[in-house]
């Protein structure tokens, strides 16, 4: 039954890879590309669990820390054209 | 002060969970530990973020109710779109809404605004001011009046009904 | 009593937790789906966020429930809490950005009289 999650997992990545590899826009890439890194996390547990090693959550964690930050850099990159942008708050904020 | 002790604790247990040394019987591996815990901390109070929104954690009890209530919508949220995602005729009526919200601090707008998000078949797209742009999946989720209880709740999840 | 009780438990457990992980894994699969039929990039936002909550929870339960030890479910709280806290920063960063290089979202009514397009 977890191999079967597993199986099901991989259709699901190989599925949005296909919308990554044929988005119209740059968002919807970005989008297919952040949403794949979801489901590899969980994959990486599973495979944890499949083989009895669950020191693979280890991996995923350090997984998910670096699929945000590729995200937010990739937007940032995309809309200032250059990383050297403070992204402070450039109106004026709240309390 | 009460902003530094609450990380501290939270880098500590961070660090006993993770690396399971919860015995500390070896003195390389804790030391280690200690030190990256100490440049965290020294970091952080450097970049000067240890405050409200750095290191929240004095209204943890309340964060967590309004998380469990939040759950559920999410849970009821979901099906909706995943009867959605199935139909064989694709029906869906997106609209772009402005929410107004009462949330006064900057901490409680982003809660609000984040479980617009995190509810699916809501977006938040833009944040102006008090005025929240939402993208909704379906017109009728997104009315006027129906984010008004996540309003009040994440309000007084965040602020009190007090003065913050 | 209670030992029978977690006896119960303790052999009820694994077939819970595949039973919740294989729940969330084939949301993962409808929300992909979703994400492959919506015609416009806000409305695939939602179909994926059903991924990153829904079955992400359930998939995390799950193996919490086969998890040998503690500290297992402690490394699946913090990826939990992990990708709770940053996957509305990262669809409100890709709906902000979509939204002010100016990409138009679809508005109206889409799909209810042409039945089974897509």
């Amino acid at each position: 039954m977890i191999g079967a999650a597993a199986i099901a997992l991989v259709v699901a990545i190989a599925l949005m890879l296909v919308r990554a590899l044929s988005g119209p826009t740059l968002y919807d890439r970005v989008l297919a590309v952040n949403s794949l890194g979801t489901k590899i996390i969980l994959l990486l547990g599973v495979i944890g669990f499949l083989t009895g090693r669950p020191d693979f959550l280890d991996i995923s964690i350090l997984y998910a820390l670096i699929n945000f930050v590729s995200t937010i850099a990739i937007l940032k990159f995309f809309r200032y054209r250059s990383f050297q942008v403070s992204l402070t708050r450039r109106g004026k904020g709240g309390s | 002060m009460g902003y530094f002790l609450g990380l501290l604790v939270v880098l500590v247990a961070l660090w006993l969970g993770l690396s399971g040394e919860y015995t500390l019987t070896k003195p390389a591996i804790a030391s280690l530990g200690t030190v990256s815990i100490i440049l965290t901390t020294v970091l952080a109070y450097r970049f000067d973020i240890l405050d409200r929104e750095g290191s929240p954690y004095g209204r943890l009890p309340q964060l967590v109710a309004y998380w469990a209530w939040l759950i559920v919508e999410i849970f009821k949220a979901n099906w909706t779109v995943i009867k959605a995602c199935l139909r064989s005729n694709l029906d869906i009526n997106p609209a772009l809404v402005k929410v107004k919200t009462g949330c006064e601090s900057d901490l409680a707008r982003t809660v609000f605004a984040n479980s617009i998000t995190l509810t699916p078949g809501t977006v938040s797209v833009e944040v102006e001011g008090d005025k929240i742009l939402v993208h909704a999946l379906y017109e009728d989720t997104a009315g006027p009046g129906a984010f008004d209880e996540m309003d009040r709740r994440s309000r007084e999840a965040c602020d009190g009904k007090g003065p913050a | 009593m209670i030992e029978t009780l977690i006896g119960y438990w303790d052999a009820f457990r694994p077939a819970l937790g595949s039973a919740l992980l294989l729940v969330g894994a084939v949301l993962a699969v409808i929300g992909t789906v979703g994400v492959l039929r919506f015609p416009d990039f806000y409305t695939r936002l939602h179909a994926a966020s059903v991924t990153d909550t829904a079955s992400m929870t359930l998939a995390v339960v799950g193996m919490a429930l086969l998890a040998p030890n503690f500290a297992t479910v402690f490394k699946l709280i913090v990826v939990w809490l992990f990708l709770f806290l940053t996957g509305p920063t990262s669809s409100h960063a890709l709906a902000n950005a979509a939204h002010t290089a100016g990409l138009q979202p679809l508005i109206g009514r889409v799909g209810k009289e042409d039945g089974g397009d897509a």
